[in-house]
Formats: C-alpha cells, sequence, structure tokens
C-alpha cells in the first residue's frame, strides 16, 4: 500500500466511525435534531459528486449534465415502483442500467469534444431529459409530480425511519467510497490522471483515453442513477424541479467548491453546500441563488483546489 | 377574418421561426465576437439579452422615457455590465485553463440571474411593441409589427458588425489579436483593451436582442440560460466565429423550434431546438460554415 492509500483508508476509517456516531450528537441535543435529515441528503448528493469528482477532477472532462442522470434513477425507480409494481431493488438497478446505456450513447459521442463543446452538449442533454420528464405526463405525472412512491426495505426489514435511511444510505455511500478509492489507486486511476495533465502525451504513452473517458462517464451517470433511486424512495414523491439546469449546476458546484481533483473535497463540497442551502441561507430565501454565484467566483479565484487545499499540507 | 388555410398557417410558423431565430442569430453573434477574440465561450451570454429586455422594460415603462432613449441607455447599461463582469472575473484568471473559464463565466452567469431576480422579481415583464401593436395579414398569416423589427435590427447588427471587424481599424485590430495574440501585441496591439471590447459588445449585442424581442415573447429573470444554450448552438452549426452563418442557423433553429411546436407538439420546441445543438456537436462540430482545419488548430 503506498502512502497516498493509508492516507485515504484512514481518511476512510475516520469519515466510517464519524458517520456511525452523528446520529448519537443529533438525538442529544434538539437544536439539531433535524441535521441527521440534511445528511440522508448529503449522502445521496455525495453519491452523484464522487462520480463527477472522477469525471472532472480525475479525467478533466465537465459534464454540466449530471442532474439528468441523477432524475433517471429518480424516474425509473418512481414510476416502475409506484406505477407498475416493481420491486424498489428490481427498479434500482433497472434504473442503473438504463442510465448507464443512455450515459453509453450520449458520452461516446461526446467524450470526442474536448472543452466549451462536451460542457454544451452535456448542458443541452441534460435540458431535453428535463423536458421529457415534464412532458411525459401519462408515465411522470409531469410538472404535478409522482406521488405514492413505496419506501424501500431490506430483506423484509423496512427502512421507514429517519435513522434507518441515514445508515442505509451512508454504507452504500461508504461502499461506493471504496470502489471509487480502489479505481484512483489503480492502473486506471492513474491513465485518467494522465488524460487531465494531457490527453496527447497520454495517448502517444499508449493510454487508451476515448475509452476510460467513456468508462468514467457511464461509471459517474449509474453513480447517479443509484442516487436518484434512493433520493426517490426517501422522499416517495418526485417532480422535475428537483432535475433541472440549475441542479447539474450545483453538483458542479458542490465538487468545485469542495476542491477538485479528490473525492474529498467532493465530499466536503457536498456537506458544506447542502448545510447552506438547507439550514444557513434561510435568511436570504430565493435569494441564495446570488450567494451560491459569490462563494463559486471567490473558491474558482482564490481557492482554485477548493476548500479541501486549506486542510492540506504542503 | 379570414379563414385559416394550411399554407398560412405554415406561414405563421415560418414568421414565428424566423422571429426567434434571429434573437438565436444575435446571441451566437455575441458568442462568436468574445470567441474570435479571445477563444472564451462566455457562458453568461444568455443573460445579457434577459438584462437587455429587463432594463429595457424598467427604463421604457417605469421611468416612461422615450424608446430611443431607452434603447441607449439599456445598451449602455448592459454593455458597462459585460465590461466588468471581464474586468473582475476574467482578467484576473488570465492564463486559467478552459475548465476554470468555463466554471468562472458560469459563475457570473449565475450572480447575474441572481441579481435580475433581486431586482425585478420572478414574474415575466411586458414591454409594449415599438411602433404599431395591429397584425397585419400576409398570405394568410398573421404577422405583428414587431416582428419586422426583430429581423430588421438583426439584420442591421450584422450588416454594423461586418463593417465594424472589416473596415475600421480598431475592428482590425480585434481580429488580429484573435489570429494571434503575441503578433498582435508585438505589432502595439493593445490585446488587453480589445479583450475587455469583446466582453462589452457581446454584451451590447445581447441586450439589443434582449429589447426587441420582449415585447414578442415577455421577459423573466431566468430565461437567459436556455436563451445562450439555444444560441449557442446557433454559434456552432454556423461555424464558430462566422457572422453569416450564425444568421442562418440562427433561422434553422429557430424554425425547427417553431415547426416543431406548430405541427408536433408546443411542449418538445426546446427539446427539438436542443437535438439540432447535440446533432450539430457530435456529426459535424466544425458547423455547416466553418473549417475543419481551424477547428483542428484551436484548442477546445
Amino acid at each position: 500500500m503506498t502512502a497516498a492509500e493509508k492516507q485515504d483508508m484512514a481518511v476512510l476509517m475516520a469519515l466510517g466511525v464519524g458517520i456511525l456516531l452523528f446520529p448519537v450528537l443529533t438525538t442529544s441535543f434538539s437544536a439539531i435534531h433535524h441535521y441527521l435529515d440534511i445528511m440522508v441528503f448529503v449522502g445521496i448528493f455525495s453519491l452523484v459528486n464522487i462520480g463527477l469528482s472522477l469525471l472532472m477532477g480525475y479525467a478533466g472532462q465537465v459534464s454540466l449534465g449530471q442532474a439528468a442522470f441523477f432524475g433517471l434513477g429518480a424516474y425509473v425507480s418512481g414510476v416502475l415502483t409506484a406505477g407498475f409494481g416493481w420491486s424498489p431493488w428490481a427498479a434500482l438497478l433497472a434504473g442503473m442500467v438504463l442510465t448507464g446505456l443512455v450515459a453509453l450513447a450520449v458520452g461516446v459521442p461526446s467524450l470526442k469534444l474536448k472543452g466549451h463543446y462536451l460542457a454544451m452538449a452535456t448542458l443541452g442533454f441534460g435540458v431535453i431529459v428535463f423536458v421529457v420528464f415534464n412532458e411525459e405526463v401519462s408515465l411522470t405525472g409531469g410538472p404535478s409530480g409522482l406521488a405514492d412512491i413505496p419506501g424501500i426495505s431490506l430483506g423484509g426489514w423496512q427502512i421507514d425511519t429517519t435513522v434507518k435511511y441515514y445508515y442505509f444510505v451512508w454504507a452504500i455511500v461508504l461502499a461506493v467510497l471504496l470502489v471509487s478509492l480502489n479505481i484512483i489507486h489503480s492502473r486506471v486511476g492513474r491513465a485518467l490522471r494522465s488524460i487531465h495533465g494531457s490527453e496527447k502525451a497520454a495517448n502517444a504513452m499508449g493510454v487508451p483515453t476515448s475509452l476510460y473517458k467513456t468508462r468514467i462517464f457511464v461509471l459517474s451517470a449509474v453513480y447517479a442513477s443509484l442516487a436518484g433511486s434512493l433520493y426517490t424512495h426517501y422522499m416517495t414523491f418526485l417532480s422535475p424541479g428537483s432535475f433541472d439546469l440549475f441542479w447539474s449546476i450545483k453538483f458542479l458546484m458542490m465538487v468545485v467548491i469542495g476542491g477538485m481533483g479528490s473525492i474529498w473535497g467532493a465530499m466536503l463540497g457536498t456537506c458544506v453546500l447542502s448545510y447552506l442551502s438547507n439550514e444557513w441561507l434561510h435568511i436570504f430565501q430565493d435569494f441564495d441563488i446570488l450567494v451560491y454565484g459569490l462563494i463559486l467566483l471567490v473558491v474558482i479565484m482564490f481557492l482554485p483546489k477548493g476548500l479541501v487545499s486549506v486542510f492540506r499540507r504542503r | 377574418m379570414e379563414p385559416i388555410t394550411l399554407s398560412g398557417q405554415l406561414i405563421q410558423y415560418a414568421v414565428t421561426g424566423i422571429t426567434v431565430g434571429s434573437i438565436y442569430a444575435l446571441v451566437a453573434i455575441g458568442f462568436d465576437i468574445t470567441y474570435n477574440v479571445t477563444e472564451i465561450i462566455n457562458f453568461a451570454q444568455g443573460e445579457f439579452v434577459m438584462l437587455g429586455g429587463l432594463f429595457m422594460v424598467f427604463f421604457a415603462t417605469v421611468l416612461h422615457l422615450p424608446l430611443a432613449m431607452a434603447f441607449l441607455l439599456t445598451i449602455t447599461v448592459v454593455m458597462m455590465i459585460g465590461l466588468l463582469m471581464e474586468r473582475f472575473a476574467i482578467f484576473p484568471a488570465k492564463n486559467a485553463s478552459v475548465l476554470t473559464m468555463i466554471i468562472l463565466t458560469i459563475a457570473a452567469s449565475i450572480l447575474l440571474k441572481g441579481a435580475a431576480m433581486y431586482g425585478w422579481g420572478k414574474d415575466p415583464f411586458v414591454l409594449p411593441p415599438f411602433t404599431d401593436r395591429e397584425p397585419f395579414v400576409f398570405m394568410g398569416a398573421a404577422i405583428f409589427p414587431q416582428s419586422i423589427w426583430v429581423l430588421g435590427t438583426t439584420l442591421v447588427v450584422v450588416f454594423l458588425l461586418t463593417m465594424f471587424f472589416k473596415h475600421t481599424k480598431f475592428g482590425k485590430a480585434m481580429i488580429a489579436s484573435s489570429d494571434n495574440r503575441d503578433a498582435a501585441q508585438l505589432m502595439g496591439i493593445d490585446v488587453k483593451t480589445m479583450v475587455m471590447v469583446s466582453f462589452g459588445l457581446s454584451a451590447a449585442i445581447g441586450a439589443v436582442a434582449g429589447m426587441v424581442i420582449t415585447p414578442v415573447s415577455m421577459m423573466e429573470y431566468d430565461r437567459g440560460a436556455l436563451l445562450g444554450l439555444k444560441g449557442f448552438g446557433a454559434a456552432v452549426l454556423g461555424g464558430l466565429g462566422h457572422f453569416y452563418g450564425a444568421v442562418v442557423a440562427g433561422f434553422i433553429v429557430g424554425l425547427v423550434e417553431s415547426f416543431c411546436a406548430g405541427l408536433l407538439s408546443s411542449g418538445y420546441k426546446d427539446a427539438a431546438a436542443l437535438m439540432v445543438l447535440l446533432l450539430v456537436l457530435f456529426v459535424k462540430p466544425s458547423g455547416l460554415f466553418g473549417s475543419k482545419e481551424i477547428m483542428r488548430m484551436k484548442d477546445f
């Protein structure tokens, strides 16, 4: 094990312990009782952002359509369980497969593009998917939403309280983190970083860059889909507003503010921004968007490696 | 009232398409100008259109200024915003990567959108047409005089810009800065100023687009992103950097959108316009009029 791997494993352990103990804290202080609920969302959004971080920070590709993949997972789960009586687990897997295929279809031509063009292509794709959610009323319920989505259970054990869902979601997040850290520290991870450094040089060294880019794009979409399914069964209600263009930008902001180029940065950014929007920016109401823009601007200008770089010596 | 015929209906869609298409063309030209000089795609380009519309509403209907004066004031204000954006966000980041630049201009667009929501609220605003309200009938289609204003303004803007870039020293200097930054600098051209001017100019053109379209389709704070995206589609379709290409492509995107709304489904019209964007990007990213060689040289 290299030093970097050891360090990541230590952080993962610490995170695991923190996750385990956090509910003790929230139940002992009534003022932060609802923090557990926010942490469920932090977990769900973390899944999206771990994928985005792999794509942006490691492979150096931008996606402004991540909310569409998140939404695809959410709607496949919602429609199949509420409308067709599927079991939530089967629907969740179906969502991941379908989203993966869609990502493959979009990714193969998109990833030939670079920089601006890729950003615009994913942005356009995201808006198209959003329009479909709104227009296919017979399937998705359209703008008025999709209700009566059942909860999820694990081997006959109904995950029906916030505490249960919290542990359920975070167990999945930790598993996904473990998988992702393995990818980062493997041959594939090094290949991805070489693409970020210089695609031409990577190609010359024999790295099949387009193959790796496509794979990581599909993986990030599958993560987002998983997150969407978990979101669906926690909310038990869906409306297209949670998957619009601004959400794609919000995911991007979480990763950038936390720190591109590090999974921990993505996690930190997700946590900070989720608490900001759910808790600390209430006084601004709708104008939180102004604060977001400002934070993003300040971070990218003065702290280009994100908040996580504050914790890093060197 | 005459009966509505099929051909009249089709002409109606075509007129609507050309009208909104003109706006996409103007947005595309805005992208082209900043891109030509800086090789930056300004993701906030659509916000200038929104700001143009809303400032025009403020000057013309709240302050009751004469139309021409409101027009000039709006251009000035939005241009200032474009210049400030360059000075405070783009300029300090000089040598940033493409990824950073994308995020920077996205941050700027969020800020502008948020500021507009703060200033105007969330409701859409109406602006009376510049001249006559009553539509006239042309080949079975009812045409609002404002549509003529939109199309006419677009053509005038394209003509003036072509003149500016081809026949004035300043315009040529801007083109030179885009062709080769270092060489232009050595020839005594102040490239920094050129970059700033390109942002001001593209903001001004966005503002013009916003002012002429608001009487047709109203304006609210969150319209910028979609206008920007469709305008970008037109810019790519026309071949990034080509003014006349942008106009033709803008019309194509507008026509696809309005015929989809009329014949297929009005809910899917945005999706149809964006499908055009995706198709061009996937099939021929150099666009209809752009050259492959130039595409390969530019760094995306």
